[in-house]
């Protein structure tokens, strides 16, 4: 009887201590210890490179802070985690932030937009030269990620739909091995795959994320409670980004270490890196970043990317419409419902930034 | 009273073995309920309803854009690569096996290079698989025949090898063939063991076909898994997962049911 009583009480206790999510967390007055993850990416490099090279926590400790900054091998894991409460901020794309963990209630703010891709991603077709001739192909790709967005859009600008091709999920991992193989003629994927792909003979690149600008954001997110807690870490973070994305882009010899490093951070070389930051729009001064996330066109970009999230039923199965998310933009525009505003741009931190009041 | 002697009766045994599934249901509910006060919007351990609402979409209403019904779809896909695999290896592992169990010559050149081959882990040859043979069906259905195969070979040729020696003699002393022998006497005693070696080959060949379908797939159960991981759909994979559980359960429970059906003798002395 004990024993059963025992199991009773533990093996709930058990249950969640094994998932590691225990829903209440002691929290202190003001928190001063945060959690960042991160994953390879050309335009999330800095972020690697700042912890590695002590960025990281010269900014902190100039906040009292202590932030930790973990690299993920797996995107989607990161997102994950962070959706599920173990870490204060991710790197993530625009449209993973508002299906992941916007969708999943967990109110986001885009602190940073650190860059948008400008042909990091790509349509490419086995032995065509133009988009058209993607009618009736299968196409390879990671299904309901930036890369099946793209598609829509290149399909779109064809007066084509996803109905007129058929989707195969593959991992990304296995997107240039699967290139190579003769029952694969269209993929759709994004950097360093691409670049690879495109220098096999046969592969032609039909359609690229430069075609459609601004629309594939790549961001740091924190959780809006994190923030409000203490709003010294998004100052942090914007110090951080700054601080090392002028170094990235910086013509001197500390540059070119900072980019030869991340190259070989990210499994490439300093010219491997350099060709791939030039198909990144990077955002290393903050004006631009600011001018980037005030400007109208945001708007337009987002009601695009929750058509087509909304469309794939990616915002719960429950979800009557596209607004069933709010999302608040700079000057307070929101679009959807205004009650369950989830996801937040702001130029915040980055206009402190722009102004040196970091 | 010694404890190994505290035998449960029927009502309790009953009772016992409900008590870890209802500690299970019950610790999923707690930690859904105290996830979903603190917010509402929670994927990771959903309410019941939002199950309930999941498993309707999911099984009983066509799809948005295919008009499929998910589920059956999936499970349709699975079904047909599994049947494939495991009868694939099932042909293959009683030709080999028996071959080999039957003629010490054969035994010989195989024995080895079987216990090699089992020896390697099927998943680090998935790669060469999907290079080799394609992203298709091929490569999938491949990987649980690569898998399972060497191991049932083994085992039959164990079985086969272990039937009394007095019986193949007898065999011999009628006059029978090496190929009457291996039709009439080890055939049908190493059938049953066929099957059930099967039935414990079902799970590891779940395990090849969701790993196959992770990684490049149009359909499947564990292409849906993979897919929806993405968006840390738990109302998806939680029935997913409980449905995977019970086509096993019931693969398992009709392998062992022909067998009983099929080979009635071969009961006597379990």
């Amino acid at each position: 009887m004990t024993m059963i009583r025992l199991a009773r009480m533990t093996l709930p206790a058990l249950l969640l201590a094994a998932t590691g999510l225990s829903a209440t967390e002691a929290r202190a007055e003001t928190r001063t210890d945060f959690k960042v993850a991160w994953s390879i990416y050309v335009g999330w490099m800095p972020w690697g490179h700042a912890a590695e090279t002590g960025i990281v926590d010269r900014w902190a400790d100039r906040y009292g802070l202590t932030i930790e900054v973990t690299q993920f091998n797996d995107y989607v894991e990161s997102i994950n985690q962070y959706t599920a409460g173990a870490y204060d901020a991710v790197t993530l794309t625009n449209m993973d932030a508002l299906s992941i963990p916007a969708a999943g209630g967990v109110d986001t703010t885009a602190v940073i937009v650190g860059d948008f891709s400008a042909g990091n991603d790509a349509v490419i077709l086995k032995d065509a030269e133009s988009l058209e001739e993607i009618r009736g192909r299968s196409v390879n790709l990671v299904e309901y990620s930036v890369s099946h967005y793209l598609l829509a859009r290149a399909l779109e600008s064809v007066d084509l739909s996803e109905r007129d091709v058929s989707v195969v999920n593959t991992a990304d991992p296995d997107m240039v091995g699967a290139f190579q193989t003769p029952g694969v003629t269209a993929m759709v994927t994004w950097n360093p795959m691409v670049a690879e792909i495109a220098a096999l003979p046969d592969a032609n690149i039909v359609f690229q994320s430069g075609q459609i600008p601004g629309e594939i954001i790549d961001l740091m997110a924190a959780s809006t409670a994190a923030l409000e807690e203490n709003p010294d870490f998004g100052k942090a973070l914007a110090g951080i980004w700054y601080e090392t994305a002028a170094l990235m882009v910086s013509d001197t010899p500390e540059g070119a270490a900072a980019r030869a490093a991340m190259g070989a951070a990210s499994g490439t070389d300093q010219a491997g890196f350099e060709a791939q930051l030039a198909a990144t729009r990077l955002f290393d001064d903050p004006a631009d970043a600011v001018a980037f996330v005030t400007s109208p066109d945001l708007a337009g970009t987002m009601d695009r990317v929750r058509g087509f999230l909304f469309d794939k039923g990616l915002l719960g199965p429950v979800a009557a419409s596209a607004d069933i998310v709010g999302i608040e933009l700079p000057g307070g525009v929101i679009l959807g419902d205004p009650g369950n505003v989830m996801l937040r741009f702001t130029d915040r931190f980055m206009r402190m930034a722009a102004e040196g009041a970091l | 009273m010694r404890a190994i002697n505290i035998r449960p009766g029927r009502g309790t045994a009953l009772v016992l073995g409900l008590l870890p599934f209802a500690a299970l249901a019950v610790a999923y509910l707690a930690g859904s309920a105290l996830r979903l006060a603190e917010n509402p919007s929670d994927k990771l351990l959903p309410a019941l309803t939002t199950l309930a609402a999941s498993i309707d979409l999911l099984a009983f209403t066509p799809d948005r854009r295919t008009g499929d019904y998910l589920l059956w779809a999936d499970t349709a896909a699975s079904l047909t690569r599994l049947a494939w695999g495991l009868g694939i290896a099932a042909s293959l592992a009683l030709v080999l096996g028996l071959l080999a169990g039957v003629l010490p010559v054969m035994r010989a050149l195989l024995a080895p290079f079987v216990a090699f081959v089992s020896m390697v882990p099927p998943l680090a040859l998935l790669p060469i698989l999907f290079i080799v043979m394609g992203l298709g069906e091929t490569s999938k259905i491949a990987l649980i025949v690569i898998g399972i195969t060497p191991i049932l070979i083994r085992d039959l040729m164990l079985t086969a090898t272990a039937l009394p020696r007095e019986m193949i003699v007898k065999a011999e002393t009628l006059s029978a063939s090496s190929w009457l022998i291996a039709l009439r006497v080890v055939l049908p005693q190493v059938m049953p063991r066929l099957i059930d070696s099967l039935r414990l080959q079902i799970g590891p060949a779940f395990l090849f076909l969701i790993a196959a379908e992770a990684i490049s797939s149009d359909a499947g159960l564990g292409y849906r898994i993979f897919l929806v991981r993405r968006y840390l759909a738990m109302e998806v994979i939680f029935p997913y997962v409980a449905w995977i559980t019970l086509l096993a359960v019931l693969l398992d429970l009709a392998l062992s049911s022909l067998r009983r059906r099929m080979f009635p003798w071969a009961e006597v002395g379990r």
